[in-house]
């Protein structure tokens, strides 16, 4: 339900339904596609200017194939929504920011003043991602 | 040793803070424990048998002696007075009070430590050898690289849920005194013919239910490279690695399943696909972190004359005292195997008293060995005698280091709810067996493991002779393992037989030492001799 998805865009929430990765594959004209976990990102490459919405399944929170899978989709340069959907936990969130998600269908309410707290607590980042996040060796020499 | 900036402080304490706000939701009620226990574990607390086991980074070995001094602080605070000094070189204390946990690692914060990735599916605290910076063999110090890969490798957001955990060895010696090839990732430095300096990379090794000595994936990785290397190893795992059985998702299951070759041939492909994003850190980062492990300031002119006319002393330089790199200079061995004593632990008394020889005699600079043991790394060899005078009054100054008397061993079923079978009391009838026979320098090299279950954290699988716990219908039962080494010249150690009760495991370590007294040749190891002459002269005297 739309109203329980937390997004971190400014564009209109897609409307149309997701399909399968091998739906998408049969029939390309679609413009959202589900990733379950164990599926190869990399199949979406070649498809990513048209489409809207990619949303990766986590089936546990331990499973943590879907951050790669967010990772390559940014690394390839891909600029719409990539939502993470299923058990998707509150101290999970700034991972999966970081790696290239921008919003959230966790299948339990996420209590937002945690998720703001989270979001916010660390000032500075060890290592470059798919965020706008500059590490600190960079900015140890300016 | 290298010291935070405020880049360092800032990360470490968002996550004390990070980790108060977990800690109070979960004694609130608002996480399950089911929820809550990866988290605690990326923060090394374990729930074990009594209470909570938390286990606190000692990255790469390295620490000062404000740093142990607070991990004594630690030990009478928080815990019984003591802590355990563990294979991966960090320090675990076995009776925490979850509610005190955020508080510990603020005071750890304090020293710029902390307990971040120490457990759990994680990256782990990186190993490294414990000579860095004075051994006559290494080719540079390998820290720098170990403190980058640390910050990298620090809440990294695409492997933080990774299929297992992750453990890096780092090493720039031939002689490898880090296991690097029973590890995830093992690493040496190396130069090529150009006189460039980069890394042999050595991937899928570990120990565990399933050992495998690591296959060299990259003969010569330039070390510029190194983190988007790792990463790109770290992605093929994380992404084709089975997730349906938790004893099938190490990395060595990966690479032996999908072959060695192919395993190399995706990785390379992989770190070509993110070397134009790749997140290699500059050189200048590099020297910067470098600068921090420059030499301390030798003296010069030094004399390398070290009296020997105290016979106990005598006898403690030539078994725990290496060669240092520097004329004057010595390397100092801190065996933690007391005759009799519990393998690795030591009082808040000792901690306090060896930060002290660190600060005085050691620039300021100590180690922990995966052999459980520390490190003076740069004592003058003029100060020796004053050392050992003041190890010895601590009962610290056991002359047995990589003797039959210095076990490793695991917590086992005295504190770790994994475990079969003990371990810390076979260690001890072991010692004393020896003891008793009085033939421990005679036996010479002589490296024993003990592990009180298949996880293997005692390295039996990397023992001249290994014993590993089982549990044999209700009972325990203690299997024997012969010809593993974690050195060099890596192996891993093959079961005799039948396993045997507690007291026949002794007598048979025993009767396995006088097989070996009984073939050795000239200058042979235990190690040599079962390799020339192969099992079966023991399989003789243990069932024959």
């Amino acid at each position: 339900m739309a109203e329980d998805i937390i997004r971190f865009r400014d564009d209109p929430p897609h409307e149309e339904p997701v399909v399968s990765v091998d739906a998408f594959l049969d029939q390309t004209n679609a413009t959202a596609v589900r990733i379950e976990a164990g599926e190869d990102a990399r199949l979406l490459v070649p498809y990513l200017d048209r489409l809207a919405l990619i949303e990766i399944d986590f089936p546990r929170f331990r499973d943590g194939r879907g951050y790669s899978s967010a990772r390559i989709l940014r690394e390839a340069g891909y600029k719409g929504e990539i939502r993470a959907s299923g058990d998707v936990l509150v101290d999970q969130m700034l991972f999966m920011r970081r790696c290239g998600f921008d919003s959230f269908a966790p299948d339990a309410p996420i209590d937002r003043a945690v998720l703001d707290a989270a979001l916010n607590r660390y000032d500075y980042v060890y290592q470059g991602a798919a965020d706008d996040a500059v590490p600190v060796w960079k900015l140890r020499h300016g | 040793m290298y010291r935070y900036d405020h880049f360092d402080q800032a990360i470490v304490d968002a996550r004390v803070d990070e980790f108060r706000d977990q800690t109070a939701r979960r004694l609130a009620g608002a996480m399950t424990e089911d929820q809550f226990k990866p988290l605690r574990l990326k923060n090394g607390l374990y729930l074990q048998l009594h209470a909570y086991m938390l286990r606190v980074a000692i990255p790469y070995g390295t620490l000062n002696s404000r740093q142990m001094r607070m991990l004594g602080h630690i030990a009478r605070k928080y815990d019984r007075g003591y802590g355990h000094f563990t294979t991966r070189q960090n320090i675990q204390y076995n009776w925490i009070k979850l509610q005190d946990a955020p508080d510990i690692l603020a005071d750890l914060a304090t020293v710029e430590m902390h307990a971040i990735q120490t457990s759990g599916e994680s990256i782990r605290n990186l190993s490294s050898d414990q000579y860095a910076g004075a051994a006559a063999d290494e080719i540079c110090d390998p820290r720098p690289w170990a403190e980058l890969v640390r910050q990298a490798t620090t809440f990294h957001p695409e492997f933080s849920y990774l299929p297992r955990k992750f453990k890096i060895a780092v090493t720039a010696s031939p002689e490898d005194r880090v296991a690097i090839r029973l590890h995830d990732i093992g690493l040496r430095l190396v130069q090529n013919d150009a006189g460039e300096l980069g890394f042999e990379v050595y991937i899928g090794g570990g120990m565990g239910r399933t050992p495998f000595v690591a296959p060299l994936i990259r003969p010569f990785l330039p070390a510029d490279n190194l983190f988007s290397y790792i990463e790109a190893a770290l992605r093929v795992w994380n992404r084709w690695a089975r997730r349906d059985n938790i004893h099938k998702q190490r990395i060595k299951i990966l690479v032996h399943d999908m072959g060695e070759e192919e395993f190399r041939r995706q990785v390379e492909e992989e770190w070509e696909a993110i070397l134009p994003n790749a997140s290699d850190v500059e050189r200048k980062e590099l020297e910067r972190i470098a600068a921090h492990f420059a030499p301390p300031p030798f003296e010069t002119g030094l004399s390398d004359e070290i009296d020997r006319s105290d016979p106990d002393f005598a006898l403690w330089v030539d078994q725990n005292v290496a060669a240092h790199k520097a004329p004057g200079y010595a390397i100092v061995n801190i065996s933690l195997k007391p005759v009799p004593g519990i393998p690795g632990d030591a009082t808040a008394d000792q901690i306090d008293l060896i930060a002290d020889l660190a600060e005085q005699y050691s620039f300021d600079d100590l180690r922990t060995t995966h052999a459980q043991n520390l490190v003076l790394p740069h004592v003058r060899k003029a100060d020796l005698y004053a050392v050992w005078q003041k190890l010895s009054a601590a009962g610290l100054a056991e002359p047995n280091l990589d003797l039959a008397t210095d076990i490793i061993a695991c917590p086992g079923l005295d504190y770790c709810s994994l475990a079969n079978a003990r371990s810390i009391p076979i260690a001890q009838k072991i010692q004393a067996r020896f003891i008793e026979r009085g033939n421990v320098n005679e036996l010479g090299e002589l490296k024993i493991k003990i592990s009180g279950c298949i996880n293997a954290c005692g390295h039996h699988h990397a023992g001249h002779i290994g014993i590993l716990g089982v549990d044999r219908k209700g009972t325990e039962n203690y299997q024997l393992l012969l010809g593993g080494s974690g050195a060099e010249d890596a192996s891993l150690a093959k079961i005799t037989g039948p396993g045997f009760d507690e007291d026949g495991i002794v007598d048979a370590v025993e009767k396995t030492t006088d097989v070996y007294l009984r073939e050795r040749r000239e200058g042979e190891r235990f190690l040599d001799t079962y390799r020339r002459i192969g099992v079966e002269p023991f399989k003789e005297v243990l069932y024959g």
